[in-house]
């Protein structure tokens, strides 16, 4: 199939998850952002907004592209790094 | 080796094994220098996607004698298309040529696949006698004063000590970052690419592409097909695959509230686009910052012990009719390298004498090609040439095909009316010809 739902797409890919974060999100600065950049810039939708008005983040399957930083900069809610050498995202095709 | 990384001193430490970085190690370890490479992937390539067509053959032609045989390429690229889209239609330009330049080796461009050719290439500068380290992330440089004497590693000693250091760890720019050699880069500097591998039957690209044998096509898409969007998207023939993917930058996909992969999905099905990318399986999906900027966000790129090269340095060309990085971050890698070796020689890792990277990168047309296209970026970023121009190119071509009863209207009357059916204004028009002129002309 050509046309393919995100979980489709994100299956695709190969992670080799380590067991801490590279990626930590300040839920607390998130609640007075009405901008929510990182919910529209990330490719892996890892993003989620709660009801609470604070924003879940899954380090899992990021790309480790750095949209949500750059988007995210005048909040400074992201604490943004790459995960230890050989874990994360590891491309074969692209 | 790395039990024992902390006791040497290397004599060049390059960070990020890509182009740019493989490159400058390639280039130092021949010429005998002590050299590390390191990589935060599991093999070179690993966190590594672009389009992609690499225009790159007649260097590599001048690096690797039977590169030929050797790298993983996939079609080399002797026809083209660059279209501009509404909704409903493509007008594009369709450029297909047997000139030898295009079709015979070193090749003028080809496609590749950046996981397999990131890893032939970093192979090509260890064979040369550097060091390759792999899933190993450099978190910062060490200082000593101003002078950049090694970096930060995440592993178990902690540091590598060595005379320059040449960061080529990507877009991100952390190195450059965190060294006070760059500063923070804002949204609209920066775009996402979002990409998807498709196979296909290698005949049946053939067929559908109009090629044979390793011929291959790119086509590249502005307008309606990102939609509010500003960026474009891009299409490319593998061996039997297709590489096609959207771009957008960053402030814009925020503004217009759009995921970037459900651009995926309006662009695959665009009219002009659907039957060429019909049947394909994907294979896999991936996603990449490109710095788009250019000229305006360059880092420092030479300081007292540091410099740096590839898309860390920006050296990507995003100007409409043209999208390099890769080989701009080869080259910018070879000149790197070029001055760290004259910098051994006189045992002098001044920002004074790496300035002579400044030299090395107009010899090799990398800082002279982004100073002349540095209004680019910009423009082909505007507002009105991402959506009005298309629209109004394609409005105006229809109507120009279209018989009908009102009869035919001569070209002048006939785009006065597109711009009046599209609210162009005459002025925008006069300003927009004149960045067209600053942007490519002249």
């Amino acid at each position: 199939m050509v046309m393919t739902t995100h979980e489709e797409k994100m299956s695709t890919v190969r992670y080799k998850v380590d067991d801490k974060p590279h990626i930590v999100v300040d839920g607390k600065k998130c609640e007075g952002c009405s901008v929510r950049a990182c919910i529209y810039v990330c490719p892996a939708n890892l993003f989620v907004p709660l009801d609470d008005g604070s924003i879940l983040f899954n380090y899992e399957q990021c790309f480790e592209c750095g949209a949500c930083y750059f988007a995210c900069n005048e909040e400074g809610a992201i604490q943004w790094s790459y995960p230890s050498g050989g874990y994360g995202v590891t491309f074969r095709e692209s | 080796m790395t039990n024992t990384a902390s006791n040497e001193h290397f004599d060049v430490i390059v960070v990020g094994a890509g182009p740019a970085g493989s490159a400058a190690a390639l280039i130092t370890a021949r010429a005998g220098l002590k050299v590390l490479l390191i990589e935060r992937g599991e093999y070179p390539g690993a966190k590594n996607v672009s389009g992609a067509v690499f225009y790159g053959g007649a260097i590599l032609n001048e690096l690797i004698p039977d590169w030929c045989e050797q790298a993983p390429l996939e079609r080399y690229i002797c026809r083209r298309d660059m279209a501009l889209m509404s909704p409903t239609t493509a007008v594009s330009l369709d450029f297909r040529t047997a000139g030898a330049n295009y079709v015979e080796a070193p090749y003028n461009g080809f496609s590749i696949l950046r996981p397999k050719f990131d890893r032939w290439f970093a192979a090509q500068a260890e064979a040369a006698g550097a060091f390759l380290l792999t899933s190993t992330v450099v978190d910062d440089v060490i200082k000593d004063g101003d002078q950049v004497v090694g970096v930060k590693v995440r592993r178990e000693q902690g540091e590598v000590r060595g005379n320059v250091v040449i960061a080529c760890d990507g877009v991100n720019s952390w190195l450059a970052r965190k060294a006070g050699r760059q500063r923070e880069l804002h949204a609209h500097e920066i775009s996402l690419g979002v990409k998807e591998v498709l196979g296909l039957d290698e005949a049946l690209i053939r067929e559908r592409f109009h090629l044979s044998g390793n011929e291959g096509m790119a086509l590249e898409y502005v307008g309606a097909i990102t939609e509010k969007v500003r960026g474009g998207a891009f299409l490319y023939t593998n061996k039997n695959s297709l590489s096609l993917g959207v771009i957008g930058q960053l402030s814009s996909l925020v503004e217009s509230q759009k995921r970037p992969y459900e651009l995926l999905e309006v662009f695959k099905a665009h009219p002009a686009v659907a039957p060429l990318v019909r049947g394909g399986t994907l294979r896999e999906y991936s996603a990449h910052l490109i710095p788009e900027a250019g000229f305006s966000m360059m880092p420092r790129l030479f300081s007292d012990g540091m410099l740096v090269a590839g898309d860390a340095a920006a050296f990507c060309l995003a100007a409409g009719l043209y999208l390099e990085g890769i080989n701009y971050a080869m080259q910018s890698g070879l000149a790197a390298g070029q001055t760290a070796i004259e910098a051994a020689g006189r045992q002098d890792y001044s920002r004074y004498f790496l300035a002579r990277y400044m030299e090395r990168l107009r010899e090799r047309n990398v800082f002279t090609d982004f100073q002349s296209y540095r209004h680019t970026p910009a423009f082909v970023n505007g507002e009105r040439f991402q959506n009005l121009y298309p629209e109004m190119v394609a409005h105006a071509t229809e109507m120009l095909f279209r018989v009908d009863a009102a009869g035919k209207k001569k070209i002048v009357p006939l785009l006065g009316k597109t711009m009046r059916d599209l609210g162009v204004k005459r002025s925008h028009v006069l300003q927009d010809l004149y960045k067209v002129a600053r942007a490519y002309l002249w």
